[in-house]
């Protein structure tokens, strides 16, 4: 943390700031900053606040610095009770928070302790803490569910005076928000005088996060306070992309990788950020062929284990590495002195994602951070070009705040029966004054503390096991301490992906007779695997020799390229706004001159070709190509939307007899063809927004991605158990039995809670639902259609995309009738 | 409806296998089915777990649809009809009714499974250890050594299909023209996978396996002398042009 003398805020400083405070500012050679003065005077007056500042601009001490101020006259005192509680998305960064907080605490000499409770603490201490607390608590938003859940929780908060809760911007749009919105209307019950401190990235829309952070009284809407900081220099953002070559399609951009390189050497110590965790092995091995040098470039992402990435972690704290090649984990996070590149692979899906990357290449507000953009393929050099506009005109996209799930509700409802017996008046009133849910209708409320109770099922047949009971008087109460501690073995939002172990099948052996742990890959991955396949891992390529007992087996080969992609597609949908930024980019000629000349020259022929479309339009262009047929549209939603799209307009072109075979999806455009000539078609008629009705319900019933979002669902409602105390359910377990579940489920009981739960996470998560909603909207009557000889420029990535989307229905029976025929046509060879 | 596309024969007899996953001998006028395991889904209730407590009537009303169909004389439940001891305990009304109206209308044969050595009596039908007919052998578990003419469940055979990058999971039959293995019927039964030891260990010889799909059985693997369902494959295979399953 570092803060510079600045002149405008010493006018201000005598009221608010204490003699000592001001003291240690001036020996250390600072001056507080406007907004840090600012946070000082909402908290005397015992407001919540929302702190929107840059990366760089001592944001955290701001937040704690009224705390501080409030503690520091009180006496020496043994026996402490918890002042302020800090809630952190990362445990790391609660523990590097904690570290820097002692500084000006022994500095000033103050009488303050400061602990840190995450699952690494030890037993011993976390039960002491729940006793004996300390003034200043750090945490994560499960420990404090769990907390919450216990007995004495009235006790350890009834004297809590502030809440500080970091990277609010990052958390609140999620289920862990949805918990912590829920956790904090609890605590506003046992600490009802406490103030609030958000602090928050740049948004573009801070109401949301002003609404999330204080409790809600329905119908009528309380924000907190807002103090915004000044804003840093501009960054400095450069686009890699040649003038000679920009590929066609891909993610990987693996033709840049020398010019990666050049820009590490360049710099001190550089990120390498990339969209998803194969793409970050990819990256990582294809540096390591080039690093001539022995530069110390490390990787980190999710599925390392988690010594490893410490130990990365703990390098770069120490200066040691060149660069780290990394996902979104290392999007947020403790602060690294040393990092002054940031470089991003790939598009960046969003100029806020960009902002926080970048952020984190910046540590002085008033020097500008650099990054250096990477994309990997045409449609992307306009994303990324429309991201760095964005964020130079300062202009972020504001995502809507989901509403609060039923699933996590669930699961807040069964730890509140652990923590007391509750009346089910007072409980609603609590969890409609969490912003996430204060829209929460009241039946819904029933139905979800029914589901936990009993199963929630229309056929009453778990009325003798139930978890929760009525008690004479009318309250909830939890039917079985053992109860308790489930609950505390279950709780937390996060679902993993299954993993599986791979190994390396020994020489000459069967599989199943050992061999090394390679490592571990995602189940679903695995599954799309025959024996023979070939594929990526570990830098290497492999093929699939087989599953024995849960560990998939694989052998080395000598092939330089594998057969199946193991690239999945970004993790992230191109927001909304950036996609209206592209659209508009592309639908304006002057503006092509600043691009490449690769793709000026693309964007070039495709008018001359076919059309460009004019934002607010939506262009479909049907073509023949090879014997197929193949009508290809651009909506600019990204790649969910359009698998969502592509299903449900095969849907229609089925039902019409056009006989589609096939379609794919990227972020921009989806491409759906099939034996018979789709440009004679009703446009008008084919994109119509009743899609979203029964054809949605009917596809819904039988895709993979929903039975996914069900099981998730599942998981954190408490339908299964991810571990229970008698013995660890396997992920490879929980999988096929939700499926069964869920097939069951939507046949007998459709109106069940948890299918409620299930549409509402999917219709604005994995299947974009609402913003497909939206786009067909937007373009109902705005449809330009083409018809061409061949296939057009902007058509080409598009094609050339492999989608992979496990198939469902017809395609599955199409794939058994083709196995079976090839299997006879084996059988009939006559040699 | 294809029913009846894909027949197969055991040890001599002509056994129809239906995408349900029941197997149809129509000589005997007997119909058969393994591993139900009703009430699998409220032996979880105990420890909190509430599966929607609709399995036993979603398998019930399968089998009234498999009955309606094929008016047989005979059904062999092949073992594990019940999850547990205390399965026939929670049965609901609904599904006590229906049961027994079945048990009445043809001769119901209880084999006894590893989870239900005892199964409930007086929901109706005969309770065997293990029953033959003709040439076959009824029973739950599966002799060790090659055991012509057998018909068993217990293993829960699923089969995986990839192709393309793409994956399918399916239940399936499991046969060498030897012994018949029947998927598991039941609506929330897993399944082992055909190339894990359980299955492979049982067959001397190449396998073959029938997926389940939407309205019939896929052959999807094996030789020709099993998959001589059709009049004009030939019973003599070439080595090489058969995909094996027992030895990947």
């Amino acid at each position: 943390m570092c803060y510079r003398f600045t002149m405008t805020a010493a006018a201000l400083t005598p009221f608010l700031l204490p003699e000592r405070f001001a003291r240690w500012f001036a020996t250390r050679g600072w001056s507080p900053r406007p907004h840090q003065l600012q946070l000082i005077e909402h908290a005397s007056r015992g407001e919540s606040v929302l702190l929107v500042a840059p990366t760089g601009g001592g944001k955290t001490l701001a937040g704690f610095l009224p705390s501080l101020i409030e503690l520091a006259p009180l006496p020496a005192r043994c026996s402490r009770v918890l002042h302020t509680l800090y809630i952190s998305p990362l445990k790391a960064l609660a523990v590097d928070v904690a570290r820097n907080l002692e500084a000006p605490v022994s500095e000033m000499g103050l009488d303050v302790k400061i602990e840190t409770r995450t699952g690494d603490t030890p037993a011993g201490r976390r039960q002491r803490q729940r006793f004996s607390p300390p003034d200043i608590l750090l945490t994560t938003p499960e420990q404090l569910a769990l907390l919450l859940s216990h007995r004495d929780a009235p006790r350890m908060f009834g004297h809590l005076r502030a809440v500080v809760l970091d990277e609010l911007h990052a958390i609140a749009n999620s289920k862990r928000g949805d918990l912590l919105a829920l956790d904090l209307a609890r605590l506003a019950k046992l600490a009802p005088n406490h103030r609030r401190v958000g602090l928050s990235a740049t948004v573009a829309d801070p109401v949301p996060l002003q609404r999330y952070l204080v409790p809600q009284s329905p119908p009528g809407e309380n924000l907190s306070e807002l103090v915004r900081a000044k804003g840093g220099a501009v960054p400095q953002i450069g686009i890699l992309a040649s003038e000679e070559y920009v590929p066609w399609a891909g993610h990987l951009a693996r033709h840049a990788m020398s010019d990666v390189m050049a820009a590490i050497k360049l710099a001190k110590t550089t990120l390498v950020f990339v969209n998803t965790r194969r793409q970050a092995e990819l990256t990582f091995q294809d540096l390591w062929r080039i690093n001539d040098d022995n530069l110390a470039i490390a990787l980190h992402h999710g599925s390392l284990a988690p010594e490893q990435r410490r130990k990365v972690e703990a390098a770069m704290a120490a200066g040691r590495l060149k660069a780290v090649v990394c996902t979104s984990t290392l999007d947020l996070g403790i602060d690294w002195g040393a990092v002054d590149n940031v470089v991003c692979i790939g598009a960046p899906k969003g100029a806020a994602r960009l902002v926080q990357r970048i952020g984190r290449a910046n540590h002085r507000l008033e020097e500008p951070s650099c990054a250096l953009l990477v994309p990997a393929n045409r449609f992307e050099v306009l994303e990324c070009e429309a991201a760095r506009e964005a964020v130079i005109a300062g202009e972020l996209d504001g995502e809507r705040l989901k509403t609060g799930s039923l699933d996590v509700l669930a699961q807040h409802v069964l730890g509140m029966a652990c923590a007391a017996n509750f009346a089910e008046d007072d409980l609603y009133a609590e969890v409609i004054s969490a912003a996430p849910y204060r829209d929460l209708p009241r039946e819904d409320f029933t139905r979800v503390v029914d589901f936990v109770a009993t199963g929630g099922y229309a056929l009453k047949r778990y009325d003798r096991y139930a978890k929760l009971r009525k008690t004479p008087d009318g309250l909830w109460r939890l039917a079985h301490p053992r109860l308790a501690q489930n609950y505390r073995l279950n709780a937390g939002t996060i679902v993993e992906d299954p993993m599986i172990d791979i190994r390396l099948q020994s020489k000459g052996r069967p599989i199943g007779a050992g061999g090394r742990t390679l490592g571990q890959m995602e189940e679903y991955f695995v599954e799309q695997l025959a024996p023979g396949d070939t594929f990526v891992f570990a830098g290497e390529v492999l093929a699939f020799q087989g599953i024995h007992e849960d560990v998939a087996y694989v052998s080395r080969t000598n092939d330089t390229e594998a057969e199946v992609p193991s690239y999945n597609g970004g993790k992230f949908p191109l927001s909304t706004f950036l996609a209206q930024r592209v659209r508009e980019m592309v639908s304006d000629p002057e503006r092509w001159q600043a691009l490449p000349d690769p793709v000026h020259e693309w964007l070039r022929i495709q008018e001359w070709r076919s059309v460009i479309p004019q934002p607010g339009q939506l262009l479909v262009e049907t073509f023949p190509r090879g014997h197929r047929f193949y009508l290809v549209c651009y909506p600019f939603e990204g790649r969910l939307a359009h698998q969502t799209l592509g299903m449900l307009v095969t849907r229609r072109l089925e039902r019409l007899h056009l006989q589609p075979t096939g379609f794919s999806a990227n972020e921009y455009a989806l491409a759906v063809w099939g034996r018979r000539d789709l440009s004679g078609v009703n446009l008008g008629a084919l994109f119509d927004q009743d899609m979203l009705g029964d054809d949605l319900d009917a596809w819904l019933a039988e895709s993979n991605l929903y039975k996914r979002t069900f099981k998730n669902c599942a998981v954190i409602a408490g339908l299964i158990e991810r571990r229970s105390p008698l013995k660890e359910k396997t992920g490879r377990q929980v999988t096929f039995s939700t499926d069964l579940i869920y097939d069951v489920l939507r046949e007998h009981e459709p109106d069940h809670i948890l299918l409620r739960a299930t549409y509402q996470d999917a219709a604005t998560g994995l299947l974009d639902v609402a913003r497909l909603g939206d786009m067909l909207a937007r373009v109902k009557g705005r449809i330009i259609s083409r018809k061409l000889d061949r296939v057009s420029p902007l058509a080409v990535p598009a094609l050339l995309e492999i989608s992979k989307e496990m198939i469902a229905g017809e395609a599955a029976e199409e794939m058994l009738r083709e196995t079976e025929d090839a299997l006879i046509a084996d059988a009939m060879r006559v040699e | 409806m294809t029913r009846g596309d894909c027949t197969l024969l055991v040890n001599g007899e002509t056994l129809m296998l239906d995408a349900s996953g029941a197997a149809w001998w129509a000589a005997e006028k007997t119909l058969v089915f393994a591993d139900l395991h009703f009430e699998k889904g409220s032996s979880y209730a105990r420890s909190g777990q509430f599966l929607p407590p609709y399995d036993t009537r979603a398998t019930l009303r399968r089998i009234a649809a498999l009955i309606a169909h094929f008016h047989p004389e005979r059904v062999i439940a092949l073992g594990d009809s019940f999850h547990d001891g205390g399965a026939g305990a929670r049965l609901g009304e609904e599904e006590i009714a229906l049961l027994a109206a079945l048990t009445r209308a043809v001769v119901w044969v209880w084999v006894e499974g590893n989870h239900d050595p005892d199964p409930p009596a007086w929901l109706g039908g005969t309770i065997k250890s293990d029953i033959a007919v003709g040439g076959l052998t009824f029973r739950h578990i599966p002799l060790a050594e090659p055991c012509a003419g057998e018909v068993a469940g217990h293993i829960h055979p699923v089969t995986r299909i990839s192709r393309g990058g793409l994956s399918l999971r399916r239940r399936c039959f499991v046969s060498d023209g030897l012994r018949l293995l029947l998927p598991a019927f039941g609506a929330y039964t897993g399944g082992y996978d055909v190339r894990e030891e359980s299955v492979t260990s049982l067959f001397a010889r190449e396998f073959a396996v029938f997926a389940l799909g939407r309205e019939r059985v896929y052959a999807v693997a094996g030789p020709a002398h099993v998959l001589a369902r059709k009049k004009n494959v030939e019973a003599q295979p070439k080595a090489t042009a058969i995909k094996t399953v027992n030895r990947p």
